[in-house]
């Protein structure tokens, strides 16, 4: 055992010289594909659905932290919002789930903007208290706001007609459309991370001083990067309000945001698909351990503590340190 | 504004709550020479550095870049008119290869690349003149090995590079051979002189041989203030640089 393993630590980074996708990224993707689409035949679609709402969430959160070195650590405030703006959309304006998943998503991306303008200006764990903080005030205004329904949230939101066609309240049809959503996201963000706006993003997380002395303004690259994220954790929010039927405090309470963190680092922060893994396992260990009740959180840390003593790359990262391919 | 100066420096000063790091500074660099900056430990080299490329905010003096006033620029606008710094400790990103490395530079050539929507295959079209910049400071070999993976005298030969791919037209290097091997010093002083040819270069240097066979300006700093100013041969001999770099009593 040696307590200075790689003194840097810093994520593995996809090596991309020549562009365009490695193979064996393709690879898994075309693999969980396969897997996700004919998981709802073995699984329980809701929980297939649950993971992958969240595998959205850590991804974007995983694009701020492992790729802009950003940790928020308000990144609830998005999901949650989200999925308020979303539900009531549905529930109260009526809209159909895929204009009001757009509402929600939005309403998170312009949430994201102003916190993101203010918090970037600090660093470190400044930044992440900018963050907490203000995720506070929206859990604050979620508490007490109207629209939001308080302690009861939003219930019963109607998961209506996709384009005004085509039924949700049939789990196939309402399983395709997450799918697709989260996978959509999940390749959106796969192409920020390998796009010139990745580029820069990865040389301010390994060297701001120098990305500035090189003519970045990076403050610019930060913020774009918070509204990103925040969207896009906001797209999982909004999705998964249509899934459960439900907007609820929860998902704006900062163990939310806490719980996004875990998934990440559990996964492997700075790989593709870490959050997805981290996601996976946490979903799968809240549901399989739901009979334990309180110890579900007891269990949860202590996987965590084992998990950054034996491999803080994650899950994900020490396979990509193994086969030595970066994932 | 005397002719030839390209960078300088009035009365800079900056206080750190009633201490002097630097005190009533004035410089001037002559376009097309290899200024240093030399001076004991604690003499404000290096705020100076920060200060000249907006690192740090001077308490009060002015700066002006080819003419203009350059005091209340941010430094990433200052890097855009061609004054690029480096950093006393080795400044790449460790977890990019070389030739990525270069290409950050490079890529500043597209303007901001906010474009998160295109693959990063457009980025292809600066790996040749990225190959060229390792080549030029033999790194040729290592373009796929990650910036972590150099030694230090490869990674400060890295760092060039990629300084050199914003063809900038003032470089301010910040001990560009500290903690280096010799065969190191050398390589990167002969590799110094051969870009010095068509630009300015102020530079921060203990290695007073280095020193002494490169520049062609020294400006001797002492406690943030400017003690002497000359060649090599004046400084030298300066009674007040010796007792500052010696100590009194030796002579």
């Amino acid at each position: 055992m040696t307590a200075t393993t790689e003194a840097t630590g810093g994520p593995v980074v996809a090596q991309q010289t020549a562009g365009g996708m490695p193979a064996h990224h393709i690879a898994i993707f075309a693999g969980l594909l396969v897997l996700l689409i004919a998981a709802p035949f073995f699984f329980y679609p809701i929980f297939i659905m649950k993971i992958l709402c969240f595998a959205l969430f850590a991804c974007a959160f995983n694009l701020l932290l492992g790729y802009g070195g950003l940790l928020s650590f308000g990144h609830a405030a998005y999901f949650g919002m989200a999925s308020y703006v979303c539900a009531h959309a549905a529930k109260v304006w009526g809209l159909t789930p895929e204009l009001a998943i757009i509402c929600g998503t939005l309403v998170a991306g312009v949430l994201g903007f102003l916190i993101g303008s203010l918090a970037i200006r600090r660093q470190g764990i400044y930044f992440a208290m900018i963050t907490l903080a203000f995720a506070q005030m929206v859990y604050f205004f979620s508490l007490q706001a109207e629209f939001t329904g308080g302690e009861d949230g939003i219930q019963a939101v109607p998961r209506g007609h996709l384009f005004g066609l085509i039924d949700l309240r049939s789990q196939e049809s309402l399983y395709f459309l997450v799918l697709a959503i989260a996978f959509a996201g999940i390749l959106l963000i796969y192409r920020i991370i390998h796009s010139p706006f990745g580029q820069v993003l990865k040389a301010i997380r390994e060297n701001e001083p120098r990305a500035i002395s090189l003519g970045y303004r990076v403050n610019r690259y930060k913020l774009a990067v918070f509204v990103l994220s925040a969207t896009l954790a906001g797209l999982a929010g909004a999705t998964k309000a249509i899934v459960f039927q439900l907007a609820s405090l929860t998902d704006v309470y900062w163990t939310m945001s806490g719980e996004v963190v875990l998934m990440t680092l559990l996964g492997g922060m700075g790989t593709v698909f870490g959050p997805i893994v981290g996601a996976a396992v946490i979903v799968t260990m809240q549901n399989y351990l739901a009979t334990f009740g309180a110890w579900v959180t007891i269990i949860q840390g202590l996987i965590f503590v084992v998990s950054v003593m034996l491999f803080r790359e994650g899950i994900v990262g020490v396979i990509s340190k193994w086969t030595r391919k970066p994932l | 504004m005397s002719d030839g100066v390209i960078l300088a420096a009035e009365n800079l000063t900056k206080e750190f709550k009633g201490f002097f790091a630097v005190e009533d500074v004035n410089l001037s660099v002559r376009r097309g020479q290899i200024h240093a900056l030399i001076g004991p430990n604690g003499a404000g080299k290096t705020t100076c550095f920060n200060l000249l490329t907006k690192f740090l905010s001077p308490t009060r003096g002015k700066i002006t870049y080819k003419g203009d006033d350059i005091t209340s620029m941010s430094s990433a606008d200052i890097a855009r008119l061609g004054l690029v710094r480096s950093f006393q400790i080795s400044a790449v990103f460790p977890h990019l290869t070389a030739l990525e490395n270069v290409r950050i530079a490079l890529q500043r050539k597209r303007g901001d690349s906010f474009d998160f929507w295109r693959s990063q295959k457009v980025l292809s079209a600066f790996d040749d003149e990225a190959r060229a910049l390792l080549a030029d400071v033999g790194l040729s070999e290592f373009e796929t090995v990650n910036a972590s993976d150099l030694s230090y005298g490869r990674k400060r030969a890295l760092e060039i590079a990629t300084t050199l791919a914003l063809n900038p037209e003032m470089l301010l290097l910040d001990e560009p051979m500290a903690g280096m091997a010799q065969e190191d010093v050398e390589r990167i002083s002969a590799l110094i002189k051969r870009i010095s040819a068509n630009r300015t270069i102020l530079m921060v240097e203990h290695n007073l041989s280095v020193v002494a066979s490169l520049s062609d300006t020294i400006t001797v700093l002492a406690r943030g203030k400017v003690l002497a100013e000359g060649d090599y041969a004046t400084v030298s001999k300066d009674e007040r640089v010796i007792e500052a770099y010696i100590g009194a009593g030796h002579g």
